[in-house]
């Protein structure tokens, strides 16, 4: 598999299938992971950055995974490429940003990535489509326990995983899951749910993780102590308040469809309009809009788009995406109209799901 | 770690606040902070007062922070006020090194000191070795760096006999 192989598809995790699909776009599991033998990033010079990724790479390309993993080296790789990777959630944003040796291994069906000189020496990723924790964390301990074979992970009895920062030490786990919100935006409902969070400890991110806003009503709840509990509790803590905001969600969107009906069907309307009809659109009205659309088919107000089209749009008509698609680099005003283009024909033809 | 000026804690914000035109620092834990941001203007006569007890506080930070420099991990060199500005450790060895101050601090993250998770089935043994192996390599590099070549000879020889030697003692824990 080629980088531009990804261009045209798009990820398993985005095909809209697994459980709670409506409302629960995603679900990830990642750990941090360092060598022992060698200092944090932060104190590696660059042969050393270079003899970790070495060995990394070795071990990360010999994975006997179920899908076959191919490995891309971030350092040589051009900014649209890492930039098209950040969008398409397989790297982060600091392995696309910062410099030096490192790499990531992505399996083809774009499940799993593991990021070589990341924060850590090592980040394993597991993602999957819909309320999937259960089976995220089934494959990551395979994989992870498949590499700590070959490898001495920095670990003490006492405080676990040692990790570069300490707020992820012990576990090194970051349990993700990525919902979809729009009515509990609509009804500002949505403060109360930061709140409730806040209060066990969950934290709440935009779409891109750590310091992005929610864009397209889509909210990222995830745990934050690492230390003094097992993967498994973690997990749990996670997973055991998700249906009650999927509840709540449901419940603002009944209230919606039952008191606001003809409101709420002609604001479906224009976003669906407006998308197949615009000449030029910003990323950022794009996403506002294919929320409300994606809302609508959960709803039955459209009947003739898929969900998985509009997963894969929210993902295409990002900037690295259309520049990609486009295969040259693109001006902002530029890729307004190349993105209005994309959606106008992507919609005319939404029932040639690839 | 900076402790909280008004109660156990491990600070985690830091405040100039001008009394009578002189800057003072306040270092506030979360909570502490949270009182502090909440509360009205202060009151002008609690001034000279409070004032008086931040710099108290200040001249023992001053001394607080001589001692944090003095603070450093053998093996990778990064002190513990290093470690404080940048927010990142620089080896594994640094839990060890840093342990007494990091316990308030992790607490103040985690709720927790101690681990119950996953543990990998490949003995974390000779830790004590695995990070004098980051010692040796930072020398190593520094003897390269200096044309020293017989004691880069010597150390890359020294690295090459305890990988082995590591190698062999997991594979016979295996």
């Amino acid at each position: 598999m080629e980088l531009d192989d990804l261009t045209h598809t798009s990820g398993e995790w985005l095909r809209g299938t697994g459980p709670e699909a409506d409302i629960v776009i995603s679900s990830r599991i990642r750990l941090a992971r360092n060598l022992a033998q060698f200092p944090f990033l932060s104190r590696s010079d660059e042969s050393t950055r270079a003899e970790i990724e070495g060995l990394l790479h070795q071990h990360v390309s010999d994975l006997r995974l179920p899908q076959p993993l191919t490995y891309l080296d971030v350092q040589n790789m051009s900014e649209l490429d890492r930039r098209f990777l950040v969008e398409r959630q397989l790297i982060s944003r600091e392995l696309c940003e910062s410099s030096g040796a490192r790499g990531v291994g992505i399996s083809s069906g774009e499940n799993v990535s593991l990021m070589v000189n990341e924060e850590d020496h090592l980040r394993i990723q597991v993602l999957r489509s819909g309320l999937a924790l259960e089976d995220c964390w089934e494959e990551i301990d395979r994989i992870d326990d498949s590499l700590e074979e070959k490898v001495t992970y920095a670990f003490s009895e006492q405080l676990g995983y040692l990790t570069a920062c300490p707020t992820n030490v012990g576990t090194g786990i970051r349990v993700s899951v990525m919902l979809h919100l729009p009515a509990l935006v609509m009804t500002k409902e949505i403060q109360k749910v930061y709140q409730a969070l806040q209060k066990i400890h969950l934290a709440v991110r935009g779409l891109y993780g750590e310091g992005s806003q929610a864009m397209g009503d889509f909210y990222q709840i995830s745990n934050q102590v690492t230390l003094g509990k097992s993967e498994l509790d973690i997990i749990s803590e996670v997973k055991d308040v998700i249906p009650q905001i999927i509840g709540y969600e449901r419940k603002y969107r009944e209230a919606l469809v039952k008191e606001k009906r003809r409101d709420l069907h002609d604001q479906v309307s224009r976003a669906y309009g407006i998308l197949r009809t615009a000449q030029t659109i910003s990323s950022e009205e794009t996403m506002h809009l294919l929320s409300s659309v994606r809302m609508g088919i959960n709803l039955g107000l459209i009947d003739d788009l898929e969900i998985p089209t509009v997963n894969e749009l929210f993902i295409h008509t990002q900037p690295a995406h259309l520049q990609k698609l486009r295969n040259s680099a693109l001006e902002s005003g530029e890729r307004n109209v190349a993105r209005a283009c994309y959606l106008r024909e992507r919609l005319a033809s939404n029932n040639d799901v690839p | 770690m900076k402790k909280c000026s008004k109660c156990p804690k491990p600070a985690t914000l830091h405040i100039t606040e001008l009394v009578k035109q002189v800057p003072h620092e306040i270092h506030l834990c979360e909570d502490c902070a949270q009182q502090y941001l909440n509360q009205d203007e202060p009151s002008p006569a609690s001034e000279p007062e409070e004032g008086m007890m931040v710099k108290l506080q200040l001249d023992a930070g001053d001394k607080e922070l001589a001692e944090l420099d003095k603070n450093v991990c053998p093996n990778c060199g990064i002190s513990f006020r290093e470690f404080r500005s940048q927010g990142r450790f620089g080896c594994p060895h640094d839990y060890v090194v840093f342990g007494d101050e990091l316990e308030a601090l992790l607490e103040n993250i985690h709720d927790e000191r101690q681990h119950c998770g996953k543990v990998p089935k490949r003995a974390p043994s000779d830790s004590q070795r695995q990070y004098q192996l980051i010692k040796l390599r930072s020398e190593l590099r520094k003897a390269v760096a200096e044309e020293s070549y017989e004691e880069a000879a010597r150390l890359r020889d020294e690295i090459q006999a305890m990988e082995t030697a590591l190698s062999q003692g997991t594979g016979d824990a295996d």
